[in-house]
């Protein structure tokens, strides 16, 4: 059941290299690396001596020779999200003005490296963003607050409660997660079939 | 339609601070407390002599806190077009003046981790409060603030007392500058600069800014621009039935107020974009000198910002 869309939802106008950013910190996660690849072409081959390279695989494992050879200053492979999350926090920590950021992969993903980049006192809208890969959600339950990775029907079923959740648009960029709402809370029962929206 | 928030006050001190640089303390006539404001923010102030009426806006220097009085800087400009020359000659303690409540257009971004602040002359001002609200706050920051001469600057000394090695002072006189590239290079990511100052330092700075890397967002700046000079030219007011002459060192919005219309401003230097005012028929070429309207708006001849740009030509309608 799709919702119609709203201002909170997310717009990701892509990848731009600042060619005088005095360092790039790169968050890829599995086909995001193609965003990479598409602004080597772009953009020249001169700000890569320059950049970091933080990648989280997935089912795409296949990238990260590929990430090798365009040879930044340093590629590292994170075996899970939240270790790239710890370094990227690192990272931020002890990084100068002139760093640029820039994010590729699914809106989850995106969501939750803008988390940690705000905390750092980033303003997320000086970080680029490409969404690349599955349209899969990242949801919070209204009700109970669980949130659930890889969202990719509406309605569906909570990890948390259980209770049948409506996907909306309406998005929180401090949770960096969609919104689910009951579907049918007034009349239980009633919930319309469940529709594979975000593959 | 402008928003009616002036305010009856009463000049209670003047202090000459430096050479042509005085500082007027204000209170309400009626003995009440001030709105509290953030420190950035400026007020306008109503001028009423044999020239008319005029309006000009001045940065609040005092404490953001404090609600007794408040405290803004003058500079006698050599070339002014009345408004510091009212202020250094005509006003005397106890003169009665109407101000604006505060409006700010030039905030501390509060979820910085740290601020740099560069200041020009006469732009220490609206710093002085953002530093209070910052060392309230326990913030983080550091000034880097040029002068002519030590008699020139107006506050190093009160600023080097109250914040200690967090100020830093630069004195043309004795050849040393703001190393403004250096302090660029070396700045904790979520740095946010402010500049305020002469154009030329404005411009500059910024430029060597992004040529440093630092993304727009992290760059603050306001430019205390006076509506310039120029011919004199009449112009047709459409709604109000009106044919208004403007001066040659009057603003367009000066001319409509002096004529009695009710036009609506705020910064009265370009910046806002809130006396936008759209033009109904034009015979001539428009003189657009605002920071605000982009470069598509501007040849588009469709809207005008009166506070600061003019015209030239046979005929000006405007939607007024």
């Amino acid at each position: 059941m799709r919702t119609p869309a709203i201002k909170s939802r997310p717009v990701y106008a892509g990848l731009q290299v600042n060619p005088h950013a005095r360092r790039t910190l790169f968050a890829l996660q599995g086909e995001g690396a193609k965003a990479l690849f598409e602004q080597v072409e772009r953009a020249g081959r001169e700000f890569l001596t320059r950049s970091e390279v933080l990648f989280l695989a997935g089912n795409s494992v296949q990238h990260l020779a590929g990430l090798q050879q365009l040879a930044p200053h340093l590629v590292r492979q994170a075996p899970n999200l939240d270790s790239l999350l710890q370094r990227l926090r690192d990272d931020l920590a002890i990084a100068k003005m002139g760093t640029s950021l820039q994010v590729a992969g699914t809106e989850g993903f995106i969501g939750q490296v803008l988390q940690v980049a705000m905390d750092s006192h980033i303003d997320a809208a000086s970080i680029c963003t490409e969404h690349r890969g599955s349209l899969a959600r990242r949801v919070q339950c209204v009700h109970c607050k669980q949130f659930t990775d890889g969202v990719t029907h509406s309605p569906f079923a909570c990890s948390g409660c259980g209770l049948g959740l409506l996907v909306r648009d309406h998005y929180s960029r401090r949770l960096g997660a969609f919104q689910g709402v009951n579907v049918d809370a007034e009349a239980p029962g009633t919930a319309p079939s469940l529709e594979e929206l975000y593959p | 339609m402008s928003i009616s928030t002036d305010m009856p006050m009463r000049v209670a001190e003047i202090t000459q601070v430096a050479d042509r640089v005085k500082r007027f303390r204000l209170e309400r006539r009626d003995g009440g407390t001030l709105p509290y404001f953030s420190g950035g923010a400026h007020v306008v102030v109503t001028m009423r002599d044999a020239g008319g009426l005029r309006r000009n806006a001045y940065s609040l220097m005092s404490a953001p806190h404090e609600s007794s009085a408040y405290a803004i800087s003058v500079l006698h400009v050599e070339k002014s077009r009345g408004g510091s020359q009212f202020m250094h000659e005509q006003v005397d303690l106890g003169t009665e003046l109407t101000v604006s409540q505060p409006v700010n257009l030039f905030p501390v971004d509060q979820r910085g981790r740290r601020h740099l602040f560069l200041a020009g002359g006469i732009g220490i001002t609206p710093f002085m409060a953002m530093l209070e609200q910052l060392e309230r706050g326990g913030q983080d920051f550091e000034l880097h603030y040029a002068i002519r001469g030590r008699s020139h600057g107006a506050y190093w000394r009160e600023l080097q007392g109250k914040f200690g090695g967090r100020v830093n002072v630069y004195c043309d006189a004795e050849k040393v500058f703001i190393p403004v590239a250096k302090l660029l290079d070396d700045q904790p990511l979520g740095t946010h600069l402010y500049v305020c100052g002469p154009t030329g330092m404005i411009d500059a700075t910024l430029t060597m800014a992004r040529h440093a890397g630092w993304p727009q967002q992290n760059l603050h700046f306001e430019r205390f621009l006076g509506p310039p000079a120029g011919n004199a030219f009449r112009v047709i007011l459409q709604r109000s039935g009106m044919d208004v002459a403007v001066e040659g060192r009057q603003s367009i919005l000066e001319a409509v107020e002096a004529a009695g219309v009710d036009a609506p401003f705020l910064c009265r230097g370009g910046a806002c974009g809130q006396c936008a005012t759209a033009v109904l028929g034009l015979d001539g070429a428009l003189e657009h000198n605002d920071h605000y309207l982009s470069d598509a708006e501007k040849v588009s001849n469709s809207k005008l910002m009166i506070c600061v740009s003019r015209f030239k030509g046979r005929a000006l309608v405007l939607d007024l």
